[in-house]
């Protein structure tokens, strides 16, 4: 089963070619991304890792190097790969049932079944009673639960996730990651999940890559076999922690 | 001011009885004091104070100044609001003058939606267009459009709706040959810049998160334009139909001063001035006014009802 989802081949990004404010945010960048892996991507802010994310998606076409989604060259945005965005990513004039309708109306799929799977991924997220509220009305963790359920029932293949909970109070986020891992686990999605915080990338992935702001360079790549659901004092996540922390001071050091 | 427990505990028990929120029970106590009762007759009362007193001047100062030709009692001017449908100065009732020039405003302002809508929509979503086309329309915007009234006469001359379409002499043609396409140009032109510019800005103004949002769950170009662009520049292009509105109705007294024109309210007044008549000025720039702050009502309340979001997002 383990397929290779992603593939990346020395990808490379860089931004305003060949004139003076030229800026290589990428460079040789060599990357596999399996079936059903939950990958966790950690660096300091401009290391890049929200350009990998949007090189994923899609939205953006790597200066060199090739990326290939599926084995098939990847060129633009697709419905299979699903994107949760840092926040304020939903259409403010929408109810919230339109809002995670919104991918499905775009696939032309028949009024009925919309509904029913709108209905799902409401009671998913506990957020039914809201269904006609507008996002203004919600909290922003209500707000991530929506756009989590809008990408989720368009039934992606790859759901990439770019900082999703970086704007929500520590307690909100603590619950968000519990019901973003026990989704996982119910719909077997591939996640690709970027995070400056490091405890949340110990306690969601399965496997955690480092980028550094030197050109965005894998610096560590590493499993992480903690059995779920983990326990933040056990020692084994604590050293886990422990080791990345440092990893990526002595990444802050080099610069 | 402290409130007693077996206070508290009635007033859950009501609450419980009438299943409301605490915050819903809040609400309706407060809005039910005396203090907010009379606050709330104030707001009502307190918009129609500044004009009373207003007008208590004005009657002041005309009587003072004694001369109806310099400022008008208020009287005076009122016996033009009673005696609504009289003939005024040989140029028909004042409805009927403003009826003229509503049907001006509309077919200038509806010329300036067909035009100005589209343009703008194209010009925000494509940047290839804006970049070929925003210097050369931009220049225009400057210019007042009273500025292009001799140029305008020279070209459309006297032709009028009644013209164009070839009428015979008759009634109808006599009512269509109000119409002239010199004022409807100028009308056009003062409303076209503010629906282009605002719908322009909506539409290069949509957040990028959404449109990126919306191309990851699958959306063509088609979906991007109606089901986000449109929707996002919703409130800006609502008010740039309101601006253009009241552009055009501004404009609309330069408009029938041209010659040629023998009606509407620009004509009126100007007539009126001919023949010293203040009380008649008076008369139209109220008009002007009320119908002014009518339009401007209208889409106040269209966009509170479609947009609200727009104030409450962030």
């Amino acid at each position: 089963m383990n397929n290779i989802v992603f593939k990346l081949n020395n990808i490379g990004k860089v931004y305003n070619e060949n004139e003076k404010n030229e800026l290589t945010v990428i460079k040789n960048l060599n990357l596999e991304i399996k079936e059903n892996e939950f990958l966790c991507i950690v660096g300091p802010s401009g290391c890049g890792k929200s350009t990998l994310l949007r090189i994923l998606a899609g939205l953006e076409l790597p200066t060199e190097g090739e990326i290939y989604y599926r084995g098939k060259v990847l060129r633009k945005p697709t419905k299979d790969i699903g994107m949760v965005f840092q926040n304020y990513s939903l259409m403010p004039w929408l109810t919230v049932e339109e809002n995670i309708a919104l991918g499905l109306k775009f696939q032309n799929m028949p009024k009925e079944r919309q509904k029913e799977r709108v209905n799902e991924y409401l009671e998913m997220i506990g957020l039914t009673k809201f269904r006609y509220s507008k996002p203004y009305e919600l909290s922003g963790g209500m707000q991530q639960r929506v756009a989590i359920a809008r990408s989720l029932a368009n039934n992606p293949d790859v759901l990439l996730m770019d900082e999703p909970f970086g704007a929500l109070d520590a307690y909100t986020r603590i619950q968000l990651q519990k019901e973003l891992l026990r989704i996982w686990e119910k719909y077997k999605k591939t996640i690709v999940f970027i995070t400056h915080s490091v405890d949340e990338a110990v306690y969601l992935a399965d496997r955690i890559i480092l980028m550094s702001r030197n050109q965005g360079a894998i610096e560590v790549d590493i499993q992480v076999d903690i059995p779920r659901i983990r326990d933040r004092a056990n020692p084994r996540y604590a050293e886990l922690n422990q080791h990345l922390l440092d990893a990526l001071e002595e990444l802050n050091k080099g610069q | 001011m402290g409130i007693s427990s077996n206070t508290l505990i009635n007033m859950e028990k009501i609450r419980k009885e009438q299943g409301l929120t605490w915050l819903r029970m809040i609400n309706m106590i407060k809005n039910n004091t005396m203090e907010n009762k009379i606050r709330r007759s104030i707001s009502f009362v307190a918009p129609t104070i500044i004009p009373l007193l207003f007008i208590i001047l004005w009657e002041l100062f005309a009587r003072k100044v004694g001369n109806n030709a310099i400022l008008p009692q208020v009287t005076t001017v009122a016996k033009h609001f009673i005696n609504i449908n009289a003939d005024v100065i040989g140029i028909g009732s004042i409805p009927k003058n403003i009826l003229y020039s509503l049907v001006r405003v509309f077919i200038g302002y509806i010329l300036a939606i067909i035009a100005g809508l589209p343009l703008g929509l194209l010009m925000g979503y494509s940047r290839r267009v804006k970049g070929a086309l925003n210097l050369f329309i931009s220049l225009f915007q400057p210019v007042p459009a009273i500025a292009w009234r001799p140029l305008v006469l020279g070209w459309f001359g006297v032709m009028s709706v009644a013209t164009i379409f070839d009428l015979d002499y008759g009634p109808t043609y006599a009512i269509m040959d109000n119409f002239k396409l010199s004022m409807i140009f100028l009308i056009f032109l003062s409303a076209f810049f503010p629906i282009w510019g605002n719908t322009m800005f909506g539409v290069s103004n949509v957040q990028q998160v959404l449109v990126e949002s919306a191309l990851v769950l699958g959306a063509s170009k088609k979906d991007i334009f109606f089901h986000v662009l449109l929707p996002g520049a919703g409130p800006n292009i609502v008010n740039g139909l309101k601006s253009g509105l009241t552009a055009a109705w501004s404009c609309l007294v330069a408009a029938e001063m041209l010659p040629g024109s023998m009606s509407g309210l620009g004509y009126l007044i100007s007539h009126a001035y001919e023949l010293a008549r203040m009380d008649l000025i008076v008369a139209g720039i109220i008009c002007i006014g009320v119908i002014g702050a009518l339009f401007d009502g209208i889409y106040s309340r269209i966009s509170d009802k479609y947009f609200s979001w727009q104030r409450l997002v962030r």
